[in-house]
């Protein structure tokens, strides 16, 4: 009895930061992306500083007219902001918090269970370009197809990297190895990841999937309404489980002063860093064109990312 | 047993996830309103009407990424099960070697693919 009520809890604060942690992420880039450009952002909602202007947006969502196109694959154009959607939700259980078993729940494999199911999220994008019969949905679905083979591989190599200091697949087992030089011994790997996971959520500057001037929204651009709402939370829940992950694969996730008794907020605070940098590249760069994220892959990324490996081979056996 | 109880968790977060998407698709279903018209199914670009049709003719300039992609990610697949243990006691030495040996095969790929111009779009 006890057990069940135990997982239960688990599941319900699983959920709960999974539909509250993108918005916290969501307002501070409104907030953040409006004072780096010199305006003030929402200031109107909830009356504090605009503080429920997702909440406003999520019911105006709800209202809207949920338009399917006649020439549209009826079912897949449905479905594809749920196959978006759910991965990350997936994601998000296996991720340490705080030492002691503050974790949803302990996957042995659990880095390889993660890199399998976020890789499943691209699915949904490439559902609703395909599914839309419309140009530049299809557009936007090619490019995101393209986006995959240049970042997925140097994730990949980068994630094996940090496996190989720990010796382990287990996330809470990685942070639980985990010593301050390892960041910069990871280091190049900690770089290629986080980079190779922004062009994953499609993030500018490699945005090209959904660059707006160009192919309107992308993949995206016949929804409306709700489905079109699941689709920004994906994208926004995906920022949390990458920065989420980055912080526990190489920023040492719960580890700092005090890290027996407020270890969890150790982890929520590197997240939000990370988040916040996350916000801080998109205000600043240009958009990439798709062929140059590709180059940049496959020319800097992976190349990186095998000296990685050979460098974390070398200093490990050396070590132990 | 503990090994499945693990996964089983996850397992139902699956069934909260596909709850929770029914239950707000259902529930938008009952909010908002349902118009439709002609006008509105049309397919969108840019509020003109949609000229020719859904397939357009476009080069597939990448499929040799995909060719490389595919490679190199069955080859990272292995990386996996090896890095647990590659440094366990008394394999040290032999490993690593290993190891070079597996980045000498994808360094010398990506320089093949890379010398051939493969990596450049245009």
């Amino acid at each position: 009895m006890n057990d069940t009520l135990h997982v239960v809890l688990r599941l319900v604060a699983v959920l709960v930061a999974f539909l509250v942690l993108p918005l916290l992420v969501g307002q501070t880039e409104h907030k953040v992306m409006a004072h780096m450009q010199g305006r003030l952002g929402p200031m109107y909602a909830g009356g504090f500083h605009g503080w429920a202007q997702l909440v406003a947006d999520g019911v105006k969502f709800a209202q809207k007219e949920d338009v399917v196109p006649a020439d549209a694959d009826r079912r897949i154009f449905q479905l594809a902001p749920a196959v978006a959607l759910l991965p990350y939700l997936l994601v998000l259980i296996v991720i340490p918090v705080g030492p002691h078993g503050f974790v949803g729940e302990a996957v042995d494999a659990g880095l390889f269970f993660v890199l399998a199911v976020m890789g499943v999220g691209v699915l949904g994008s490439l559902m609703a370009g395909w599914a839309s019969a419309n140009k530049f949905s299809l557009l936007g679905g090619l490019r995101t197809a393209a986006q995959l083979m240049a970042y997925e591989l140097p994730m990949l190599l980068a994630a094996a990297s940090v496996a190989m200091a720990a010796g382990t697949l287990s996330l809470p087992g990685i942070v639980e190895s985990y010593h301050w030089w390892w960041t910069l011994w990871q280091l190049m790997g900690g770089l290629v990841f986080f980079t190779a996971g922004l062009a994953e959520l499609q993030r500018p500057p490699f945005d090209m999937p959904v660059a707006d001037s160009e192919i309107i929204f992308g993949a995206y651009t016949e929804y409306t309404g709700l489905r079109f709402a699941l689709f920004l939370l994906a994208e926004y829940a995906g920022i949390v489980v990458l920065c989420g992950l980055t912080t526990v694969l190489f920023l040492g996730g719960w580890h700092g002063p005090w890290a027996g008794s407020v270890g969890w907020l150790w982890t929520l605070l590197k997240t939000a860093v990370l988040a916040f940098i996350v916000i801080w590249l998109r205000v600043s760069y240009p958009r990439l064109r798709e062929d140059q994220l590709m180059k940049f892959a496959w020319t800097v990324l992976i190349p990186i990312s095998l000296v990685q490996i050979a460098l974390t081979g070398v200093v490990k056996v050396v070590t132990s | 047993m503990d090994y499945f109880h693990g996964y089983s968790v996850v397992g139902l977060v699956a069934v909260v996830g596909v709850l929770f998407v029914t239950v707000s698709f259902t529930a938008g279903r009952l909010l908002r309103p349902d118009v439709p018209t002609q006008e509105k199914l049309l397919t969108y670009e840019c509020g003109v009407d949609p000229v020719g049709e859904d397939w357009a003719h476009t080069q597939i300039r990448y499929y040799v990424y995909a060719f490389l992609y595919v490679i190199f990610a069955v080859d990272a697949i292995f990386l996996f099960p090896w890095a647990t243990v590659f440094a366990a006691h008394g394999f040290g030495g032999t490993t690593l070697v290993e190891m070079f040996v597996f980045l000498g095969f994808l360094a010398i790929g990506l320089l093949y693919a890379w010398k051939k111009g493969v990596l450049e779009w245009t």
